[in-house]
């Protein structure tokens, strides 16, 4: 049997497909569309895993555009599905951290990967990747360009949580002659803040994983490390954790 | 209204009340007294002679028009509330003879001298400390002075007997309401939460105590004898925190939708009050009145030991499955209060959910998938 898990964000449409042991993972963009961005992703998936039959459905999805799937099995939310895909790859893990496209979110799992806490930032782009796509934007970068951009030793404080007046902000500094590694540290910090106070309001219990597509910048998981003054595990598969998650509640039911 | 009311009938009572004071008005003599909070004593209303109503202040409607005066980070319940008044969209403000308001929040107090540019407004100065009797002595004075300023605006004695009567009409009617509550002890819970805010919320606007009485307690004997179907069972919520009312029911709406059901609801209009009578051991109606209405566990009260003993209480009578704590913006007092409010819920090993939100509906989707998880917490 078969087991696909969606996870259909803002950002990116990541899918899982599980058979017998084995893993396809596949990602597109979601684009306006989360309806085609699903239906796209299972053609893809079933291809890659040698399948053409369409009827072989086992479908759970999640993440925002999970209602616009036509023929889900199932749809569970985001915060079910990290905590089980995190529970998988490690079940050592208490405290998930997963920054996606337009929400941040802390978790606290228990032994057996159930939920038993969570927050999510509150309307405001501040701490989600969205905030760092606008910030890349000012500096003329593209988003995957900030991890590898930043200065530490340079780092400058960004000040304004708000993402318009962060933006306003770094273009001053710029102006300034501000060295853009400093400003690119600083928002990585501005960010790790902003996620950690979250984190501690729930209470960091455990070993903590750090997922989701903002997950993927090692400047933000230093920055998270230093505010939290633990390690964070990031697993290779950062941004499939949600789709993963929904792939094993899918072959569980 | 017919002998065996139903929810649909307490839905209609914003409308007949409002027909009745109208013409009540217009045949001359009627005097009515808008209140906003459930600090106001309606007891000293009523002994008046006059209807006490309830104002508007839980759409999201007037809240432009009142931030032509007020600021825009200030909670809703405030805006909308000055917003109905100064557009005139309220037909129960625009009866209202006089307003009395309360120093609930700082808020409230600053909106509340705004709108004497409107209307005769008395502001009840309410002590946030219940125990000592300097406080105790300040809100007696409070409602003596309120009595007087009713007496002159009303031009109407308020008789110590006249008290006494109108403190056995409102104790009748918390009895009957908490009644209504109390069926949704039972497991499937009688009413869902958009019929339980119906009736608790709409009892508000009532022209006449009497009848809401009556009502009260034919649509109690009607569920309480009625066979309950033995559908499954929903997962068992509890809504706390800030004042909630038709209009602005998003939360309670969305618990349905994903699957729950708000079993009880302690907040203003709900269960807060429920609990106190007003005791007829005092020689001085005005100092009965004055021990009730301070022991609300609001927010504003400092401490308020009582709102985490009712909660604890009431997650045990309603076999609560979780909390959701719901703090409109800017509401200081009740944002705070959740931090306690989530240690009392974890304590007792429940799934816990603190929303801050607004009148408006642009937080739906995220308030959906917090719902859900936290319903999915209760099933895992």
């Amino acid at each position: 049997m078969i087991s696909i898990g969606l996870d259909i964000g803002s950002v990116a449409a990541k899918g899982v497909l599980l058979q017998e042991g084995q893993q396809h993972l596949m990602m597109i963009p979601t684009g306006w569309s989360p309806r085609d961005a699903g239906e796209q992703l299972i053609d893809c998936l079933l291809q890659s895993a040698g399948y053409s039959d369409h009827a072989v459905h086992n479908i759970t999805v999640t993440g925002y555009g999970r209602v616009a799937i036509n023929n889900a099995a199932r749809t569970v939310t985001e915060i079910k599905c990290h905590a089980r895909g995190v529970a998988a790859l490690y079940p050592q893990v208490r405290t998930i951290i997963d920054i996606g496209g337009q929400d941040s979110k802390v978790i606290q799992i228990d032994s057996q990967g159930r939920v038993v806490d969570f927050v999510m930032n509150d309307k405001c782009a501040a701490g989600t990747g969205r905030f760092l796509q606008v910030m890349a934007n000012a500096l003329g970068l593209d988003v995957s360009e900030l991890s590898d951009g930043e200065n530490p030793e340079q780092a400058v404080d960004i000040n304004s949580m708000c993402t318009v007046f962060a933006e306003s902000e770094i273009i001053g500094l710029l102006a300034q002659g501000v060295d853009k590694g400093g400003i690119i540290a600083g928002l990585h910090r501005s960010v790790g803040k902003k996620v950690a106070a979250m984190a501690k309001r729930l209470g960091i219990v455990g070993e903590v994983a750090f997922t989701g597509g903002v997950a993927m910048n090692q400047g933000i998981k230093r920055a998270l490390e230093q505010e939290l003054g633990c390690t964070v595990l990031v697993p290779e598969m950062c941004q499939y954790t949600g789709a993963l998650g929904a792939a094993l509640i899918g072959s569980e039911s | 209204m017919s002998n065996q009311p139903t929810v649909e009938d307490f839905l209609k009572i914003r409308e007949v009340s409002l027909m009745r004071i109208k013409d009540a008005k217009e045949a001359g003599g009627q005097k009515v007294v808008g209140i906003y909070c459930t600090f106001c004593p309606q007891e000293l209303v009523l002994a008046a002679g006059a209807i006490p109503v309830g104002l508007c202040g839980t759409k999201e409607e007037p809240i432009a028009k009142a931030e032509e005066h007020l600021p825009r980070n200030l909670c809703p319940l405030i805006k909308s509330s000055y917003g109905f008044a100064v557009s005139d969209t309220c037909p129960f403000f625009h009866f209202s003879d006089v307003v009395i308001g309360e120093t609930t929040c700082d808020g409230k107090k600053k909106m509340f001298e705004l709108l004497q540019e409107i209307k005769p407004v008395y502001v009840m100065q309410l002590p946030h400390l219940n125990k000592t009797q300097a406080s105790m002595n300040l809100w007696i004075d409070e409602l003596r002075n309120l009595r007087s300023f009713l007496e002159e605006h009303l031009e109407a004695e308020i008789t110590d007997d006249a008290i006494w009567e109108a403190i056995d009409i409102v104790n009748r009617e918390t009895a009957a309401a908490k009644a209504i509550c109390d069926l949704n002890q039972m497991d499937p819970p009688p009413l869902s939460g958009l019929d339980l805010l119906t009736v608790t919320w709409s009892r508000g606007f009532s022209s006449n105590k009497e009848e809401v009485i009556n009502m009260l307690n034919e649509l109690h004997s009607k569920y309480a004898t009625e066979n309950q179907d033995a559908s499954p069972s929903k997962p068992r919520v509890l809504l706390t925190g800030c004042p909630v009312g038709l209009g602005t029911e998003k939360v309670i709406r969305i618990v349905s939708e994903v699957g729950g059901n708000v079993v009880a609801m302690e907040n203003c209009s709900g269960y807060k009050t429920l609990e106190l009578q007003t005791s007829k051991e005092f020689d001085d109606p005005i100092v009965a009145l004055a021990h009730k209405y301070i022991s609300i566990p609001c927010s504003c009260m400092s401490p308020n030991p009582y709102r985490m003993e009712l909660l604890e209480r009431m997650i045990a009578d309603f076999k609560v499955d979780a909390v959701i704590d719901l703090t409109w913006q800017a509401c200081h007092t009740y944002n705070v209060e959740a931090y306690e409010v989530s240690k009392l819920v974890k304590s007792k090993g429940l799934p816990h959910l603190h929303l801050e939100s607004d009148y408006s509906n642009s937080d739906l989707e995220s308030i959906k998938v917090r719902i859900e998880a936290l319903l999915e917490m209760v099933n895992q």
